[in-house]
C-alpha cells in the first residue's frame, strides 16, 4: 500500500493505481472545475481529454496517466 | 539534452512493440517514446486491475530484452523541434531526439458525442471506462449502462463485470440488421468469432442510443431510446463511446497527408513525407491483429527489409478486409447529431455550448466567435466531435502538441547543441 494527500486528507491505495483511482477511492472522483464553475471528473481515460489534469506537488499533471507515489500530495481544487 | 536515434517509435502499443521488434535486428539505435507510464497502448494497457494475455507479455518481454531498443515511457511530444527532431517531456526533464527515422503508432481515440448532461463526473468513454478500471478505480456493486456504438462496448462491459460492476445495459446505436450481416461474416476470422461468443451479454440492444445523462452534481440516471422506446435507468455511470478515431495530430504537424480521418500510408506503411512511416489506429482502425501486422511491416520497411515487409501483406489484408467490415457494421446513425440541445456543451475545456457554435461556418469561424477548440485537449475531444456533427474538417494542430510545462518550451528557442 502507498500513502498520498489528496485534497489534505491522507488515503491509503494499492502499490500500481493511478491518480485517477485515488479520485474515487479518497473523494467522489471529481479533478477540477470547469471555467463554467462545474465539478469534472476523468473521462476519456487515456491522457487526450484532460478532463483529468490536478495539481501534484504543485504541477499541472493527468491522474489517469500518473502513478500513485509515497507522500505525493493531489489538489482538485488547485 | 539531446539524444540520436536511427529510428524513433512514438506509441508503444502493438504497432509500436511491433515496429521496434521487427527493426531490432538490424542493430541500429531505437526509442520508443509513449506518455502512458507502463508499455501496452490500449488494448494491452496495464495497471492494478489488468490483466495481461501471454501475447502482450511476450511483447512487453522481447523489448525489454533487445539491448538496442531503449523505451522511455511517461513521456510525451511537445513539439517539432526542427527537421527530424521532436522535442519530448517527462515528469522531470524536456529534451530533444534526433531521428533519422520515424514511425508514428499514435493509436486511436474514443470518438465521444455531446449529449445533454454527458459533461457530469459518472459519464466516462466506454473504452474509458475500461481504462481507469484498468488503473485501478473502484466500481465492485456500482450499476452502470454502456453506451455509443462497436465492439468496444462489449469489451468495456467484460472488463466492467469482471471488477464486480452490474452491467445493466449495453446500448448499441447500430441497427440489428447491420449486426446480423455483420455476425454471419465473422467465421472467416475465427479468431474474432470465439471472442464474440466469450463476450455476448444478455443487456445488449442494438437500434438503442443514449439521449441524455440525468443528474445535479453528478450522474444519477440515464435516458435511453430504447429500440424506439424512451426509458430510464438509475444508474451511477454511464460509459459512452461512439467508435474510434485515427490519432492523427503529431502525422498532421509534422506534414504527412492525411487521407479521410487518418495518416496515409502506402503499401510500406510509409507516410507521404520521406523518411517517415505510420503503423496500426492511427493509419485506421482495425484492431490488435492488424496494427501488430502493419508495426512489423513498418519496422521491417524502416530498416530496408522488404522482402520481410512484403511476406506479411497477405495476412495484413485478411485483417484489413476485418476491419472494413466492422467499420460498415456499424456506421453511425446520422440521428446521432440531434442529440446535443443548444445548451448542451461542445467542447468541455472552454465550456462552449452548442448553440455558441452551431450557426458557425467552420473551424475559423468558431474560434472567431467562441473559444472553442482553444483549451487543453487541443480540440481532439471537440474536433472529432464537430467533424461528425458538422462535417468541420479537423483543426490545424498548433504547438505546443500537449500542454506542457513552460521550462520545455523554453527549450525550443535555445539554440540546438547537435548531437
Ligand atoms: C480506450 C480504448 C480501449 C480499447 N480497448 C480495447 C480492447 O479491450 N480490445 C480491443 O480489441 N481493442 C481495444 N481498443 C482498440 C485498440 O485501440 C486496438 O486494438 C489496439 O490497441 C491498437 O494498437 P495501436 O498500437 O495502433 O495503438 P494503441 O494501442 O492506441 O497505442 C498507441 C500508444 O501511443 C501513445 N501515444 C499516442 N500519441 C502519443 C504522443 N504524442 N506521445 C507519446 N505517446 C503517444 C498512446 O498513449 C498509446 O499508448 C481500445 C481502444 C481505446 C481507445
Amino acid at each position: 500500500m502507498i500513502e498520498l494527500i489528496l485534497d489534505g486528507l491522507a488515503l491509503r491505495v494499492a502499490a500500481g493505481s493511478t491518480v485517477a483511482a485515488a479520485l474515487y477511492l479518497g473523494g467522489d472522483g471529481s479533478s477540477r472545475t470547469s471555467v463554467g464553475d462545474q465539478r469534472r471528473a476523468p473521462v476519456c481515460g487515456m491522457g487526450i481529454c484532460q478532463e483529468c489534469r490536478v495539481s501534484i506537488d504543485g504541477q499541472r499533471r493527468l491522474a489517469c496517466q500518473t502513478l500513485c507515489q509515497p507522500g505525493m500530495c493531489v489538489e482538485t481544487h488547485a | 539534452m539531446n539524444e540520436d536515434f536511427d529510428l524513433l517509435i512514438i506509441g508503444a502499443g502493438p504497432a509500436g512493440m511491433a515496429a521496434a521488434l521487427a527493426a531490432a535486428p538490424s542493430g541500429l539505435r531505437i526509442g520508443v517514446i509513449d506518455d502512458n507510464p507502463l508499455p501496452g497502448g490500449q488494448i494491452w494497457r496495464d495497471g492494478v486491475h489488468a490483466h495481461l494475455p501471454a501475447n502482450a507479455r511476450r511483447h512487453r518481454a522481447a523489448l525489454a530484452a533487445a539491448e538496442n531498443i531503449r523505451l522511455f515511457s511517461a513521456t510525451r511530444v511537445v513539439a517539432i523541434a526542427g527537421p527530424q527532431q521532436l522535442l519530448l517531456e517527462d515528469d522531470e526533464r524536456a529534451w530533444r531526439a534526433h531521428y533519422a527515422k520515424l514511425i508514428l503508432c499514435t493509436g486511436a481515440r474514443e470518438l465521444l458525442l455531446p449529449f445533454p448532461g454527458w459533461t457530469l463526473p459518472g459519464v466516462t468513454g466506454a473504452g474509458g471506462l475500461q481504462a481507469l478500471i484498468k488503473g485501478g478505480v473502484p466500481v465492485a456493486g456500482e450499476r452502470l449502462v454502456i453506451a455509443g456504438s462497436g465492439p468496444l462496448l462489449l469489451a468495456s462491459a467484460a472488463s466492467a463485470k469482471q471488477a464486480g460492476a452490474k452491467v445493466l445495459r449495453i446500448a448499441e446505436q447500430a441497427p440489428p440488421a447491420a449486426l446480423a450481416a455483420f455476425a454471419l461474416q465473422l467465421p472467416r476470422w475465427p479468431s474474432k468469432l470465439l471472442q464474440a461468443l466469450q463476450l455476448f451479454d444478455a443487456s445488449y440492444r442494438s437500434n438503442s442510443h443514449v439521449l441524455a445523462a440525468l443528474g445535479e452534481e453528478r450522474l444519477e440516471a440515464v435516458r435511453l431510446q430504447q429500440n424506439g422506446k424512451l426509458v430510464e435507468i438509475p444508474c451511477k455511470r454511464l460509459a459512452c463511446g461512439f467508435g474510434l478515431l485515427p490519432n492523427t495530430h503529431l502525422g498532421q504537424a509534422l506534414g504527412c497527408r492525411i487521407a479521410g480521418q487518418a495518416i496515409a500510408v502506402d503499401q510500406w506503411q510509409a507516410c507521404s513525407l520521406s523518411d517517415h512511416y505510420a503503423a496500426g489506429e492511427c493509419t485506421g482502425f482495425g484492431g490488435s491483429e492488424l496494427a501488430l501486422i502493419e508495426g512489423a511491416i513498418a519496422g521491417h520497411s524502416a530498416i530496408g527489409a522488404q522482402a520481410k515487409a512484403r511476406a506479411l501483406w497477405p495476412q495484413r489484408q485478411h485483417w484489413q478486409a476485418f476491419a472494413d467490415r466492422l467499420g460498415r457494421s456499424f456506421a453511425l446513425d446520422p440521428r446521432l447529431k440531434q442529440l446535443a440541445a443548444a445548451d448542451t456543451l461542445v467542447c468541455r475545456c472552454e465550456d462552449v455550448s452548442y448553440g455558441e457554435i452551431a450557426g458557425c461556418s467552420g473551424w475559423v469561424d468558431a474560434k472567431l466567435h467562441s473559444r472553442c477548440g482553444m483549451g487543453a485537449c487541443q480540440g481532439r475531444i471537440c474536433g472529432g466531435a464537430t467533424q461528425f456533427l458538422f462535417d468541420w474538417p479537423t483543426p490545424t494542430p498548433r504547438p505546443p502538441l500537449s500542454p506542457a510545462r513552460i521550462e520545455s518550451l523554453l527549450q525550443l528557442a535555445e539554440p540546438d547543441e547537435a548531437g
